[in-house]
């Protein structure tokens, strides 16, 4: 019942909707009705069409975040614990972090072309610095009381960073890791409208242009509930995580 | 004396160790390119890429593109700022307001916005009122939800001394919760610019018409590397240019605060 009350002003919304189109209120042809956008997404999602296109953008998204996770993480640790790693990482980071990311696009498409690879590289290239940022921010944040007392204890490196440092960062580590993932998807939709033959975001944008507009907002309205349940996702599997610190 | 010499010598070793990788980095691009070990068409070399942004400026199209991106940038900004901030304020002052947007916010924060582009095309055409409408709609989001989460925040007593002191309810939301919510705001703010930046430049390879982006995209379309190249440098700068502005203004507005002392 919370949940139905809770999200009751959407079901409004999309009353709305349905009159808006059903008295005319607005042209059919830029808004097309409600239920003839839920009946295009029946269709989709009996269509095995669509769970191709969804695979195809899974597999980037995952390659690309995949990879960008352990490589930023270690960077960004790295540059917390060495003074050698900061002074060559860090201008580098400060100097490309400001730049929006979606300007790697044409550059991905010169160097890798059309394929796999040039999305993954994208998504990769473009989560990794705010990962390297949140991991060395929370690295440089842990307790020095905690990590001189481990020391004394005799940990050795890798005990120091298994038992103390990842642990007291992984908070931090994790939030920015969120960040990551709603830019990943950004990334992963941009590239598919602009570089792709099949993906999710391609869909839209090829019916877009056929002009099946009822299809369309059925595809967008997909790629938007994804994006939403990723996020509740993942934020229940950081609280399985973090269990530990309550 | 010798002290104040020592810093001035630790100051400028740091000044340089800050930026030192940074030109490793720049003349590794150009010696790379310049002995081959990469094609001319995959790494330009550095000295062609700023000889093209200097052409580009003498004959004003860099200025065109630079302007047109950071126009439609900040006018999505600017809405997203507006109206993202006003919906917030309001979202804490009346259950209505709240119990409307709440689900909305929870729904479209995390939501990729961008999947909405061919949407606005539909709506909006393919000229700046898409574009700028796109961008606002991508950050305004963050902007309601860290403006209520703001406002929800103040002291209390600080409003209801305000009242009783005589305020009425615009100087409260002038004088006392905006101030104490504009931290968060601006952070909110912090994050919607990046986001107004990316997406105007993916609306701008998608619909074209000038601006950084759909130069960049044409480049790439005709293989001119170079032109990809000098578009990637300048939007590198664009973007650090107007992320510090913010910075700055950030600074200004909490002179007061505690965070700038």
């Amino acid at each position: 019942m919370g949940v139905i009350n809770r999200y009751f002003p959407l079901v409004l919304l999309v009353g709305a909707w349905e009159a808006a189109s059903r008295t005319g209120l607005v042209d059919p042809s830029v808004l097309p009705s409600f239920s003839s956008v839920a009946i295009a997404l029946w269709h989709m999602l009996i269509d095995p069409d669509l769970y191709h296109n969804a695979a195809a953008s899974m597999v980037r998204l995952i390659g690309g975040l995949g990879l960008a996770v352990p490589v930023g993480v270690a960077l960004g640790i790295g540059m917390a614990r060495s003074n050698a790693v900061r002074t060559i990482i860090n201008p580098l980071v400060q100097a490309i972090y400001p730049m929006p990311k979606s300007a790697l696009i044409p550059v991905m498409i010169m160097w890798l072309g059309l394929g796999q690879a040039a999305k993954i590289a994208l998504i990769f290239l473009g989560c990794l610095l705010p990962i390297v940022l949140s991991a060395y921010n929370a690295a440089r944040g842990v307790d020095l009381v905690l990590i001189w007392s481990a020391q004394n204890a005799g940990a050795s490196r890798g005990e120091l960073l298994r038992e103390i440092i990842l642990p007291a960062a992984m908070p931090e580590i994790l939030a920015g890791i969120r960040t990551a993932l709603a830019l990943s998807f950004v990334l992963l939709v941009s590239a598919e409208f602009l570089m792709a033959r099949d993906g999710l975001g391609y869909m839209i944008a090829f019916l877009g242009e056929g002009g099946v507009y009822n299809s369309m907002f059925a595809a967008v309205i997909i790629v938007t509930a994804l994006g939403f349940f990723a996020d509740r996702l993942y934020l229940a599997f950081m609280r399985r995580v973090l269990v530990w610190r309550e | 004396m010798a002290a104040s010499k020592t810093t001035i010598w630790a100051r400028l070793l740091h000044a340089v160790s800050s930026v030192a990788s940074l030109v490793v980095a720049l003349l590794a691009w150009e010696i790379l390119a310049r002995a081959h070990v990469v094609s001319a068409f995959l790494l330009p070399r550095l000295s062609d890429v700023l000889v093209r942004i200097f052409t580009d400026s003498l004959s004003g199209q860099l200025f065109v593109d630079t302007g047109l991106t950071v126009w439609r940038s900040l006018a999505g900004f600017a809405f997203a700022g507006v109206f993202g901030v006003l919906i917030g304020l309001m979202l804490t002052r009346n259950w209505l307001v709240r119990w409307f947007f709440d689900p909305i916010l929870s729904v479209g924060l995390p939501a990729p916005k961008i999947a909405f582009l061919p949407v606005f095309i539909l709506w909006f055409g393919l000229f700046d009122t898409a574009k700028i409408l796109m961008a606002g709609f991508a950050a305004i989001f963050p902007v309601i939800a860290a403006s209520a989460a703001g406002a929800a925040g103040v002291d209390k007593f600080l409003v209801w001394s305000a009242r009783s002191a005589g305020a009425s309810e615009r100087q409260v939301l002038g004088e006392i919760i905006l101030p104490a919510a504009l931290p968060e705001i601006l952070t909110a703010l912090q994050v919607a610019l990046p986001i107004c930046l990316i997406v105007t430049i993916v609306s701008e390879m998608t619909m074209g018409g000038d601006g950084l982006g759909a130069s960049m995209l044409n480049a790439a379309r005709f293989a001119d590397s170079v032109g990809v190249f000098s578009g990637i440098v300048e939007v590198a700068i664009t973007g650090i240019v107007l992320i510090k502005l913010l910075e700055l203004v950030r600074r200004r507005l909490l002179r007061w605060h505690q965070e700038t002392q």
